[in-house]
């Protein structure tokens, strides 16, 4: 009688997860309706976003956060991932053995660090050394994304480090024994057997960069306008919302609404693609 | 000689990544250290917000965490042992491991916007319960991630033990099962507080924050995250102290739970 009682509870438990996700789709899509009705697909491209006070409407187009978002994790992904490689290899075939362990927890501290403390930092330490080097406002599109890349490297480095862990020592032992060198064991041997961990591990902080808020709230200069250097200013999907949801009424919030919707989507299909594609069964 | 050299380069490059990577961390530790002891006064921890401290903002944090650890802690855990014991591991299970991993990377910032549409619009403003509710979303994922894994662990011997001596299959998992991954378990708990704690995106417009004193989980509920995101973007110098101060506390609130988890895991191996 107990044990029909436990199962059952632990089944609707189980299935939570997917009805959380179909009703974030669904609440989201639905809360949408109105800017996808006016806007259509054409919200993807336009740059306006004007509210019109007379009649609750506007003209509003997502182009410019979305290449905010696209950019700023451009930016981070260039400079994170050789980073995270590196120090993937370094934890499993350079470091001494009594390295190991503190050098992994210290990375995975730097992990567990909110990101709105990055944003803090990043806003009065490391943007004043940007602007100084490379110009520019120190709030921008630059900022944002190397502090992101701060961000996400730990992450990316914890989960490549695990996948090159995979591989057999014997694999390695061999090739070391046919005269290779560490760098070509890595590349020859490592990188070909740990692949899909490490093109999924990319994905994952990838999908992590997309949807990150508070780092690049701090720093990115919330600007609706496209940056046409990369340290001007601008936005991103984050951070519009989290700047301007609370205030939007209409068919701006419904914009907004929107723009969390292509968010959602998107982060979605690149989390799915990694989890079913990549990983067989990975745990983050 | 080429292909030496090349190695060389790259592991020189390896080590340097590393190097640069603990230098950012000891960087933004320094700082905090610093800006935080310099701001942080007794007063600081004796003061609401109304009254430049974050006394209601560390209680109000702490409550809606610990609730909602509350709900995201035996729904996950449940979760969890639905997949491990209950599943036979077939396709369906493969399915919700996978879903639970997909919820886990969800921006937080778009589970804000949901329960904001959920919680908030239809109750007519921003109130404690919708925090504690996007809170425990993001929880629950990374709690039957845990538990799943922990119990992966646990030899079959001991499941098979338990039904020799003819105990039925719930009181072998709650009993036996559970019991032998319970400081995996912990840990994953104490790991995934730690992260709900430190969350800003999902709280901005749920609980939002309030400067006074507050139990009343029906109105605006302080918050030492949102506050920090407020304070910091104050011109004047008083505001941007007590954001580094607030940073500081809740930095070393994070990484306490942290390496707390870490010793809990390595002292009982």
């Amino acid at each position: 009688m107990g044990g029909k009682l436990f199962k059952n509870f632990s089944f609707l438990s189980a299935t939570l997860s997917f009805f959380i996700l179909i009703g974030i789709f669904a609440v989201l899509f639905q809360y949408a309706q109105a800017a996808l009705h006016e806007f259509g697909i054409d919200f993807l491209y336009s740059e306006s976003w004007e509210v019109d006070e007379d009649d609750e409407g506007g003209l509003f187009g997502g182009w410019i956060p979305i290449v905010g978002t696209l950019l700023s994790t451009l930016i981070a992904m260039a400079i994170a991932i050789p980073l995270a490689m590196g120090i993937a290899i370094f934890l499993t075939e350079i470091a001494h053995e009594k390295l190991v362990k503190p050098v992994s927890v210290a990375i995975e501290l730097l992990a567990a660090i909110p990101s709105i403390i990055y944003g803090m930092w990043g806003l009065f330490y490391f943007a004043p050394i940007v602007q100084s080097t490379v110009g520019g406002d120190g709030v921008g599109l630059l900022t944002a994304g190397i502090v992101l890349a701060i961000m996400i490297i730990p992450f990316m480095a914890a989960i490549t480090r695990d996948a090159m862990n995979t591989v057999p020592p014997v694999l390695k032992e061999s090739a070391y024994a046919m005269g290779a060198t560490t760098f070509e064991v890595v590349k020859d041997v490592v990188m070909p057997y740990a692949k899909g961990g490490i093109i999924g591990s990319i994905i994952l902080a990838l999908g992590r960069a997309l949807g990150e808020t508070m780092a690049v709230a701090f720093l990115i200069g919330s600007v609706m306008s496209i940056p046409s250097r990369i340290t001007d200013p601008t936005t991103s999907i984050p951070v519009l919302l989290a700047n301007n949801f609370a205030e939007a009424q209409d068919l701006e919030i419904s914009a907004m609404y929107y723009l969390a919707l292509i968010l959602f989507v998107v982060s979605f299909a690149l989390i799915s693609l990694a989890k079913f594609y990549f990983f067989g069964r990975k745990t983050v | 000689m080429n292909r030496l050299l090349l190695n060389k380069a790259i592991l020189t490059l390896s080590t340097l990544s590393a190097v640069v990577g603990l230098g950012f961390l000891l960087w933004i530790l320094v700082t905090l250290g610093y800006k935080g002891v310099m701001s942080l006064h007794w007063s600081t921890f004796t003061n609401d917000l109304v009254e430049g401290g974050i006394r209601n903002l560390l209680v109000g944090q702490f409550t809606m965490a610990l609730i909602a650890s509350a709900i995201a802690v035996p729904i996950g855990m449940l979760a969890g042992i639905y997949l491990r014991e209950y599943s036979n591991n077939g396709k369906m299970a493969a399915v919700m491991r996978n879903l639970s991993d997909v919820m886990m990377s969800a921006p937080s910032i778009v589970i804000g916007v949901f329960v904001f549409a959920l919680l908030v619009d239809p109750f007519g403003g921003y109130n404690g319960w919708a925090g504690i509710v996007a809170l425990a979303i993001m929880m629950i994922p990374i709690i039957i991630s845990t538990t799943d894994n922990m119990l992966s662990l646990v030899p079959r011997e001991l499941r098979e033990a338990g039904i020799a001596l003819g105990g039925s299959k719930h009181k072998i998992i709650l009993q036996v099962v559970v019991k032998a991954a319970k400081v995996g378990i912990t840990t994953g708990i104490l790991l995934s507080f730690a992260r709900i704690i430190g969350e800003t995106a999902p709280l901005l417009f749920t609980s939002a924050n309030n400067q006074f004193f507050t139990m009343d989980l029906t109105e605006q509920f302080p918050s030492l995250t949102v506050s920090i995101y407020n304070l910091a973007t104050y011109p004047d110098e008083a505001s941007r102290e007590l954001a580094w101060a607030a940073s500081f506390v809740l930095t070393a609130v994070v990484l306490l739970i942290n390496l707390m988890g870490r010793f809990i895991t390595r002292s009982k191996k």
